[in-house]
């Protein structure tokens, strides 16, 4: 890959004293306008990925490129080819949106009319020329993602890294958010690295997912194709009588084989027939169900099959940060 | 596309101005308060001036100093302070994503302490003079004073970055302001060097660097135009500035080392 918008790595590690690898290994390659979900509970190593990537924490060990240039040998190249949101929005509560905007456009060398008339643009494309002048700290968590990403975009970047863009917000707001990341990639080309830990918000946005767990990359592919690998979906049943759980259970057992359910209730990967069967063969043994659920594959059912756990209560006590090795 | 160091520097230092101006609470304290403590000493110290060998006729007088260098102080927790939050808020990260140089960081916040302690110099000879405050080198003698007020901030300035580029906290920071505090006091700050009675507390106010800003001060004050005391105030308030700023710079490429 040339001076590219692409990202690539090759090992990369990255120790902290006193705690795991928080990134044991990673190899990936992001192409030119692809938008990139790295998906994976708390903890996993997402966030310090990122940081690596985006030269603000430098690797233990691996290499890697992003647009084209390293980031150990070449940090200012890097850093002035991408735009990033890390996890925190981070801002200063006592200036007002657009002053972040033009001090940030300053920095980057803007001239003087440009910064003013990119300042009005990005704020207005966010939905933030209202807000424009009151001081952050009067912000919602929705309005200052809105004016972090708005920030990372000022000088048009060719890399987008968003950490974890959406946490906390509420749904509108989330679309809201997903709508302008999707138009990046799509009108103006722009590579995007996101971290998430919605599966929803990976299936939604990334043209390909890296499931990463315990600072390693457990699958990688489309998020169809890593659906088709896991193949048939899965059928989960709540028995009316709390008693006929193990019943219900022998029966559905015939379909396929358990997987993790919601408390009181049954579930299993159907590997054969299908959920009109499933419902002739429990009335046959006059067993009653209050819920009967159909499920196709989801980013969960791939990540329990790669990891054995269930991307909802996987996380940990967040990344170690504390002491650099 | 990268701009010139000094647009980085305008927008920071305007940036660190904006903000303080945004937070009146800091203004008010930083005004009020050495100006308080100022009018406590004064009056609760008066008799010293009839010390024999004492060097002014005026308590007041003799501590006119004091309100100026805790202004510095103050104005120099209050950077480093700021700093340490963006370090912890991760707006250094921010900044660490621009081509901006880390040079400007610094000038940019030391801008901010310097605007700050510009207002405080000014502000406090209009409240000094309004007290009864006789300064003896006039009006050109008032210029010299904010100006070496002003240095002494950005001396001051370079120390609180140093503490918040090593430490990257807020609390650390604030937590050294009592340290300078009591090294003001370990000065020539409420007696001459020459009526200090304790040989270990002499001996400290006279290798306390501080005392030579306070006198240098002092003189403007209370002397009138004393080229000894102005060389020596001048001379330690640029060698803190030297030192402060190259263990700041040293402090900076430390953290944001890529």
């Amino acid at each position: 890959m040339g001076r590219t918008g692409g990202i690539e790595a090759w090992g990369l590690v990255r120790e902290f004293r006193k705690g795991p690898r928080a990134v044991d290994g990673i190899s990936l390659h992001v192409e030119p306008g692809e938008v990139y979900g790295f998906l994976g509970p708390n903890g996993a190593g997402k966030s310090t990925t990122v940081l690596m990537l985006t030269t603000l924490l430098p690797p233990t060990s691996g290499v890697a490129r992003v647009a084209g240039y390293d980031i150990v040998k070449e940090g200012p190249q890097v850093r002035a080819s991408i735009g990033a949101a890390l996890q925190e929005a981070a801002l200063d509560p006592f200036l007002t949106g657009r002053d972040h905007m033009r001090l940030q456009a300053a920095l980057h060398g803007l001239g003087r009319a440009e910064r003013g008339k990119r300042t009005e643009e990005l704020l207005e494309r966010v939905g933030l020329s209202e807000a424009a002048d009151r001081k952050v700290k009067g912000y919602s968590g929705g309005m200052k993602r809105r004016l972090d990403l708005a920030l990372a975009l000022v000088h048009r970047p060719r890399i987008l890294f968003l950490d974890e863009p959406t946490t906390g917000l509420d749904p509108q707001s989330r679309s809201a958010l997903w709508a302008e990341v999707s138009r990046l990639a799509r009108e103006e080309g722009v590579t995007v690295f996101l971290t998430t830990q919605y599966l929803e918000e990976a299936d939604v946005l990334a043209d390909r997912v890296g499931i990463i767990d315990r600072g390693r990359i457990v699958a990688e592919d489309t998020p169809e194709n890593l659906k088709a690998e896991i193949g048939r979906p899965s059928v989960e049943a709540t028995p009316s009588e709390g008693g006929e759980r193990d019943a219900v259970a022998r029966v559905l057992r015939r379909f396929g084989e358990e997987i993790p359910a919601q408390p009181g209730a049954v579930a299993v990967r159907l590997e054969e027939g299908d959920l009109a069967e499933v419902v002739r063969a429990l009335d046959a043994a006059n067993l009653k169900v209050s819920n009967l659920r159909l499920d196709e594959p989801s980013l969960d059912d791939v990540f329990l099959e790669k990891t054995g756990r269930s991307l909802e209560g996987a996380g940990g006590e967040g990344e170690p940060q504390a002491e650099e090795v | 596309m990268s701009s010139s160091l000094p647009v980085q520097i305008g927008a920071l230092a305007l940036r660190s101005i904006v903000r303080t101006v945004r937070q009146p609470a800091v203004i008010v304290s930083a005004l009020l308060f050495p100006m308080m403590f100022f009018y406590i000493n004064a009056y609760g110290l008066d008799a010293a001036a009839r010390i024999p060998g004492f060097p002014a006729d005026s308590y007041m007088d003799f501590a006119f100093a004091f309100p100026l260098v805790q202004a510095a102080l103050f104005g120099s927790i209050t950077a480093g302070a700021d700093l340490a939050r963006d370090i912890e808020s991760g707006f250094f990260d921010r900044l660490s994503l621009t081509p901006m140089r880390p040079v400007a960081l610094l000038a940019g916040m030391l801008a901010g302490v310097v605007a700050l302690g510009l207002l405080q110099g000014v502000v406090f000879i209009a409240i000094g003079l309004l007290m009864g405050v006789t300064i003896s080198s006039g009006l050109p003698g008032m210029v010299v004073l904010v100006l070496l007020t002003v240095l002494v901030a950005l001396g001051f300035g370079g120390v609180g970055a140093i503490l918040a580029l090593r430490t990257g906290s807020v609390e650390a920071v604030e937590s050294a302001f009592p340290l300078f505090f009591v090294a003001i006091f370990m000065s020539s700050i409420n007696l001459p060097r020459s009526l200090i009675e304790a040989d270990w507390f002499r001996f400290v106010a006279t290798v306390n660097p501080i005392s030579y800003l306070v006198e240098g001060l002092r003189s403007l004050v209370i002397t009138g135009w004393d080229a000894q005391a102005l060389l020596l105030g001048f001379g330690c308030a640029l060698a803190i500035i030297v030192i402060a700023l190259a263990g700041a710079g040293a402090s900076l490429r430390t953290r944001v080392a890529r």
